[in-house]
């Protein structure tokens, strides 16, 4: 029952932070001078024709009416019609949201499967070479430039050692090295965070009671420090999912992968504004359903926060 | 065997980069069997240390360096880890001072009891782990055992935190249970029912306890022998009545003064004054002389040994104290 | 031993003061200048960084002096030339020395790194102030609109202002100065409240000290270790963006020669003469790291307990 409410309760939160950020991103992209009508068509056309279809767009209307308008619309899922793909919005987004979603799981799976042992094992060895080496991998990780970790992929992976293809989407070998790139900077961070996080409970006094009980050291870290310490790593992750669902933008860029990140950015080089906002607002919803997720995940495991 | 527990000589000392502490510097204490041993002194004194001395839970960058820890005749420090992990929880157990944070917040009260047999009775099963959990409980007063064994640590007061770990310590009757400042962080009524409890315990089950506090009224009402310690040294040890009545150090007189009373016709507070010396730099001759009223220059360039006190009190056992002006030819041995 | 009488009390009080002052001396702790001198002594990494840091700022403010070429001058002769000893890095697409074009990249970067992260962490503690010191309603506001910031992927947020301002490196600026300050409000907020509890608060409010007086002379200055040690981790975050974005091309323009741009111009021929691309993503690379292992170093020494 407790839970339930806790949902509604964190969900109701959420509708006015997912309004206002339509309402920023809404304003934002429609004060931008430059007259939609006719970056949408081809050619020159006449003064009178441009009234008519600004009148038929809604163009002229005051920017709340409009802004209402577009939430009314959203809620119905019709985010428009793209400037330039002469699509829906809509559908564009939900034919390229399967492949974001590909590739998130694959990265996703790298990231923990690596990254959270990794953070263990440093915690565990403190200030070992272990420890060392591990952590400063994982700091490559979070330093490396997106593109250029790409790019280096590319040209040993595929190119110098023809191990796998340089770009596509079709088959899972095409998946590795784009899961690698975006798995890379995931683990990292982790990494950390997983570290980080066991090193303060360990410094907790009922881990000393847990070994005073005359438990080993292994059962201490593992039966008693580690579900403490996994608390924030897990929000972590929910987070992470959202974040790679986001579209991993210059990933998807340099790969070829058609997803929500690639989306986005021909939208803004082509400065087709509902495309553009469609793809925002979907990540936003992503993003906050991702940290609802989280939220809902520590009081799940904390019986601490769950008895409110 | 008379005696339960020896610690002779025991020094442990942090070995930290700006210099080494000497956390305990040669600290010898006595356990009889069922008895009830008090160690009083200032945070910083060595006490706690001197705990996790006997556990050997002393974490890096400190170590044991010197002494010996004989359990019934057995030196524990000569112990391998297995073995000595064979002790903890068993032989000797430890009680903590914050029963808010001691206890795993992810885990019912129930499992860290239950978790406490089986560490030690591989045979024993979930069910019968349970019931001896349940016994537990109802042996160190918590009310409605059955539910509290399903119960979080948050959600159980702290008197009854305390009396869930107490019940943890106990319920594979060890030998001797240690208690490090079991009663700072609750109120003084439950301090007292907690200090009952543990008499009765120690009373029923012939079970020692040696009670780690700073604060003398404790220590009078359950201890049978005491310890004074500053800066990680003995500085006086009596039988309780005894140190009441024939306070022989300037350290203990001071802790003594330091007790407000409602009869007291002074309007100011007494304090020892100065502050506790950081161990790192230690004065050359007593450890408490800058702070002592009655200091000599002799205090400042010698240390004293424990010297033998005359007691006040019939068959008070042993009174010793580390001062010069309780200078006799009787010397304590290890000293 | 000496020979002095029992009863000669002047001698016990002086030996009872030398003593006392003995005391005092080792007594004093160290201030944040002490703390970092000694991470200089004591963590090799972070030194390295410092001196790697400072390296790179030399050739930023001399480049002109450290660039054996100039970063503008096309030669079509010597077009994506191997490296020699004449061009150490060789020549890009336009016959312009890579590795001149690296050093004077350095400043785009470190710029780009610092004034915006400034500028955001002023915005980002002021509204953490507030937000902690100043009453439930304020604090409620401002959290939520730290909320919104936060429910975007940095990238895509940069992004949607870029489109909104036009692609420039000014307009890298303004958004990178905008977006980044929920973090550093997060920290200083969760700072404030936990320092306001302290006495040292309570007592200034009880003698009648103005609030913005508390904030600014007794908070604000507690929260610096934090600060510092936020403000070099955002800086990588500054760096990563500018060139994530100048390579999507929606960034800076040519011909400025942002390490981003450099990269995303190299990339077509990332098989045949694969230094062109790679190398300035190697300057990103290095300069991130130092920040991060930097930020990693400070934090160890100066404030080792700071929420994350």
């Amino acid at each position: 029952m407790n839970t339930f409410k806790f949902i509604v309760k964190r969900i109701l939160i959420a509708i006015p932070v997912l309004i206002g950020v339509m309402l920023i991103i809404f304003l934002m992209l429609n004060v931008v001078p430059g007259d939609p009508v006719t970056l949408m068509m081809k050619e020159h056309i006449k003064p009178e024709l441009i009234e008519r279809m600004r009148v038929e767009m809604g163009l002229n209307d005051p920017v709340m009416v409009r802004f209402f308008n577009y939430i009314k619309n959203a809620a119905r899922g019709d985010f428009g019609m793209s400037y330039k793909l002469n699509r829906n919005v809509t559908d564009l987004i939900l034919n390229a949201f399967p492949h974001t979603v590909k590739l998130t799981i694959f990265a996703a799976l790298i990231a923990w499967i690596i990254g959270i042992p990794a953070g263990i094992i440093s915690a565990v060895k403190q200030n070992s070479l272990v420890d060392r080496f591990l952590m400063s991998f994982s700091l490559i990780g979070v330093s490396m430039p997106v593109f250029w970790a790409a790019l280096m992929l590319q040209y040993f992976l595929a190119f110098k050692w023809k191990l796998l293809p340089v770009s596509g989407y079709a088959t899972l070998k095409h998946m590795i090295m784009p899961a690698i790139v975006l798995g890379w900077s995931s683990a990292g961070t982790i990494a950390r965070l997983t570290r980080s996080s066991l090193l303060e409970i360990m410094k907790d006094d009922f881990v000393r009671t847990a070994r005073a009980k005359g438990l080993k050291e292994r059962a201490v870290v593992v039966g008693h420090a580690l579900k403490n310490a996994m608390l924030p790593v897990v929000t972590m992750m929910a987070i992470q999912v959202a974040s790679l669902l986001s579209g991993a933008v210059i990933t998807e860029s340099v790969f070829g992968i058609p997803g929500i990140g690639r989306l986005a950015v021909n939208a803004i080089q082509t400065r087709d504004m509902p495309l553009l906002q469609g793809t925002v607002v979907f990540t936003t919803v992503l993003i906050i359903s991702g940290n609802l997720i989280a939220d809902l995940l520590y009081s799940v495991i904390d019986p601490r926060i769950r008895v409110e | 065997m008379d005696e339960l527990l020896r610690i002779n000589n025991l020094k442990t000392h942090f070995f930290t980069k700006k210099g080494v502490v000497p956390a305990v510097d040669g600290v010898s204490i006595s356990v009889p069997q069922s008895s009830v041993i008090g160690v009083v002194g200032e945070s910083g004194c060595g006490k706690s240390m001197t705990a996790m001395s006997i556990m050997q839970l002393v974490q890096k960058p400190g170590r044991i360096i010197d002494g010996s820890i004989e359990l019934e005749g057995e030196d524990l420090l000569k112990y391998s880890g297995d073995n000595m992990r064979n002790i903890r929880g068993n032989k000797i157990s430890m009680i903590f001072q914050e029963p808010m944070t001691a206890l795993n917040p992810v885990y019912t009260v129930g499992r860290q009891v239950t978790e406490a047999i089986r560490i030690h009775h591989h045979d024993i099963d979930k069910e019968e782990a349970k019931k001896m959990a349940l016994d537990i409980f109802n042996a160190v007063g918590i009310p409605e055992p059955d539910r509290r064994f399903n119960s979080y640590p948050h959600q159980l007061s702290g008197g009854l935190r305390q009396r869930v770990m107490i019940g943890m310590a106990m319920v594979c009757n060890p030998r001797l249970m240690i208690a490090d400042e079991p009663t700072t962080a609750l109120d003084v009524t439950i301090e007292a029912q907690i200090l009952f409890l543990m008499k009765k315990l120690q009373e029923e089950r012939g079970t020692s306890i040696l009670l780690i506090t700073h604060n003398l009224g404790v220590v009078a009402e359950i201890c049978d022998y005491v310890y004074v310690m500053y800066a990680g040294k003995v500085m006086e040890q009596a039988n309780t009545f005894e140190l009441f009545k024939n306070t022989s150090h300037q350290y203990t007189e001071g802790l003594m003064k330091s007790i407000p009373k409602i009869t007291a016709e002074k309007e100011r507070l007494y304090n020892i004054k100065g502050v506790v010396p950081n161990l790192m730099k230690l004065p050359k001759g007593c450890r408490f002389c800058p702070r002592c009223e009655k200091a000599m220059p002799r205090c400042f360039m010698e240390e004293p040994p424990l010297y033998k006190v005359k007691t006040v009190v019939k068959n008070a056992g042993e009174h010793y104290a580390r001062c010069f002006l309780c200078e006799s030819s009787e010397v304590m041995n290890d000293d | 031993m000496e020979d002095i009488k029992v009863t000669d009390n002047e001698t016990v009080e002086q030996l009872r003061q030398d003593y006392e002052n003995m005391q005092a001396e080792i007594a004093d702790t160290d201030g944040i200048m002490d703390k970092i001198k000694a991470m200089i002594k004591n963590n090799k990494l972070a030194t390295i960084s410092l001196i790697v840091i400072l390296i790179f700022c030399f050739c930023a403010i001399f480049a002109p002096v450290v660039a054996p070429h100039d970063p503008t001058l096309q030669d079509y002769d010597n077009v994506r030339a191997h490296p020699s000893r004449d061009h150490i890095l060789g020549t890009d697409e336009l016959g312009r020395d890579v590795f001149s074009r690296i050093i004077y990249g350095a400043r785009i970067s470190l710029v780009i790194g610092i004034v915006p992260t400034t500028i955001s962490m002023v915005i980002g503690t002021i509204l953490g102030l507030m937000a902690g010191f100043m009453g439930k309603k304020v604090d409620f506001v401002i959290m939520r609109l730290a909320d919104i910031m936060l429910a975007f992927p940095s990238l895509l947020l940069a992004m949607v202002v870029m489109y909104t301002l036009g692609a420039s490196l000014i307009n890298i600026f303004i958004a990178l100065s905008v977006v980044n300050w929920a973090g550093t409000a997060r920290v200083v907020r969760s700072q404030t409240l936990a320092l306001k509890e302290k006495e040292f608060v309570e007592a200034a409010e009880s003698i009648g000290v103005k609030k913005s007086v508390i904030m600014l002379r007794h908070i604000l200055p507690n929260c610096l270790p934090s600060l510092i040690v936020l403000f070099t981790m955002d800086i990588p975050g500054s760096i990563l963006s500018e060139s994530s974005l100048s390579f999507l091309g929606i960034g800076a323009q040519p011909p400025a020669s942002s390490w981003g741009l450099m990269v995303v111009n190299g990339k077509q021929w990332l098989f045949s003469e694969p230094w062109v691309a790679i190398a300035p993503g190697v300057a990103i690379l290095i300069l991130v790291l130092a920040f991060n292992f930097l930020g990693d170093g400070l934090r160890d020494a100066i404030d080792p307990y700071m929420k994350e």
